[in-house]
């Protein structure tokens, strides 16, 4: 070491240190964002209204996604039906009712092994026990069946958002309720879970956005029919494809044009972002005001 | 008839729709394995480097925006990734090596390695950036540059939050399915980098739709391979975590 460490030179093992850091981050950001860049580009000018509104005919060779859109809205909203209350119920269980112990620690852990689960095991779990046990619906598959077996892929996840949403509810809150001599059940309700409310939003969106992304799960539970449904109530045992599934059968089958596959993509792509940057604003918000209260 | 345990976990054939049928799965368990320790392998140290210059290098209103598209990518369909590899990767190893097709494993792991970067980049981002200040604030104080401290201090400091990144990044690569089924090639045989092979989890969704009975009940016995494996792991990278956790308390 010769002079001060203010004059000291730059090692060539930093300047190389940064020039890999740099240069694999450019490269890894550049390489994405090209491709989905060109997923896009290349898909939007082919989607129109008639694209999105209509059923896709083997007969006159035209293709449409109304029906696989239909589909997936089915999908999503019986999943938040069903795993809504389930969710916010167990958390509620965990953080508030439950005595820390052996058994309760089980629990957590194999809610946090359910969380790590692969979508197709939940898929083959929903073929054996939804559609081939219980028979809900049609046997290739139908709505209920594959709603179900979503509920069971986003409740591992649903039920730990929202304790952690709850447990960072200011526990002073609660103690001063308590200290009122309110009831536990009217706590929860009234301080709790409003206090917890864009954490448990949050986890609604996401969840809604893993449904939406989810194929594995979907194809052999929710089935691979394009027809569009004409009664709503019944579509609910009727099989049908959801956009991501029908996009899988469109890239592999080859039986449609290529801009098809395309223009789904590009919809699926612009819906998922749509659907993540609604989640990561409310969240964004939410930590503004409790940083403001602090 | 029923598959006995051993047959079935190290059986190198699989041939459900011959008389009398075969169910060994020993070819998907080492396809599994294989691709998702050659995902991390490279998944990880590049998702170090992105981690580091987003959350430490980079002036931070860039570190924000990339953050923001690491977070809208994590959110992709798997299918898309699927497609992506089926329009780019594919073509583009069949022309690197000069194969007949390029549906072969070196696509999946290259489709793996993309799906699994944004997964392990933000967890790994998280926990960096949450190692204590002052650490880098005395490594300063000694005369260190940022990037030497940043390679001997702070990511050995943030070492069980990657661990954490690596389970996830795992976890996905085995449990990922439409995006390898698209690309691989989906071929029960030995697997080999330069030739189309089958996973565990393919394994599962390309029987299922013509199953017999009894492939449906291998199936499951499949799924509860996946299962077991998933809870190995995590099991074992608890036990990890917790012990680094502890060094650094």
């Amino acid at each position: 070491m010769d002079k001060n460490i203010y004059e000291r030179k730059i090692r060539p093992g930093i300047i190389a240190a940064r020039a890999l850091i740099y240069s694999v981050t450019t490269i890894v950001i550049a390489l994405v964002v090209i491709i989905i860049v060109y997923l896009i580009k290349k898909g939007l000018p082919y989607i129109n209204w008639e694209f999105l509104s209509k059923a896709p005919s083997r007969l006159n060779e035209t293709y449409g996604i109304a029906p696989m859109i239909i589909n997936t809205l089915y999908i999503v909203f019986i999943t938040l039906i069903i795993s809504i209350p389930l969710g916010i119920g167990t958390a509620l269980y965990l953080a508030e009712y439950a005595r820390p112990g052996k058994i309760i620690s089980i629990f957590r852990y194999s809610i946090e092994i359910l969380a790590g689960i692969p979508s197709i095991v939940y898929g083959l779990f929903g073929l054996a026990f939804f559609v081939n046990t219980l028979k809900l619906g049609s046997s290739s598959g139908s709505m209920i069946a594959g709603s179900l077996t979503c509920a069971l892929i986003v409740l591992p996840t649903m039920i730990r958002t929202t304790e952690e949403a709850l447990l960072q509810v200011d526990s002073t809150y609660r103690e001063a309720a308590f200290s009122l001599g309110a009831s536990k059940f009217y706590i929860i309700r009234t301080i709790l879970l409003p206090c917890a409310l864009p954490g448990i939003v949050v986890a609604m969106i996401l969840s809604i956005g893993r449904i939406v992304s989810e194929s594995a799960a979907l194809l052999y539970t929710a089935g691979v029919d394009y027809i569009m449904p004409t009664n709503a109530v019944k579509h609910v045992t009727e099989s049908g494809a959801s956009l991501t599934v029908q996009l899988y059968l469109y890239a592999t089958e080859g039986s449609s044009p290529d801009w098809v596959p395309y223009a789904m993509a590009a919809i699926l792509m612009i819906l998922v972002f749509l659907i993540n940057l609604t989640a990561n604003i409310i969240a964004s918000i939410f930590q503004k005001k409790v940083s403001a209260k602090s | 008839m029923k598959v006995g345990l051993k047959e079935f976990l190290f059986g190198p054939v699989w041939d459900s729709a011959n008389e009398p049928p075969k169910y060994g799965i020993l070819a998907f368990i080492l396809a599994s394995f294989g691709s998702s320790f050659l995902t991390v392998l490279f998944a990880v140290p590049i998702s170090i480097l992105v981690a580091v210059a987003i959350g430490q290098l980079l002036p931070s209103a860039v570190g924000t925006v990339l953050r923001s598209i690491i977070s809208l990518l994590a959110g992709i369909p798997s299918v898309i990734y699927g497609f992506m590899g089926l329009v780019f990767v594919v073509p583009f190893v069949q022309r690197v090596f000069n194969l007949s097709s390029g549906l072969t494993m070196v696509s999946a792991v290259i489709v793996l390695i993309i799906m699994t970067l944004p997964t392990i980049i933000s967890v790994s981002e998280t926990s960096i950036n949450s190692v204590d200040k002052s650490y880098l604030e005395a490594a300063y104080s000694l005369g260190v540059r940022k990037e030497y401290a940043l390679f001997t201090i702070i990511i050995p400091a943030a070492k069980s939050g990657i661990m954490a990144a690596v389970q996830l990044g795992i976890g996905r690569a085995i449990g990922e399915t439409m995006a390898v089924i698209m690309v691989a090639g989906n071929i029960p045989q030995m697997p080999s980098m330069l030739k189309p092979v089958r996973f565990l989890t393919t394994a599962i969704v390309t029987e299922m739709s013509y199953a017999t009975e009894q492939t449906r009940g291998v199936l499951i016995g499949i799924g509860l391979v996946l299962f077991v494996f998933i809870f190995i792991i995590n099991s074992v990278f608890r036990f990890l975590i917790k012990k680094a956790g502890m060094i650094h308390g």
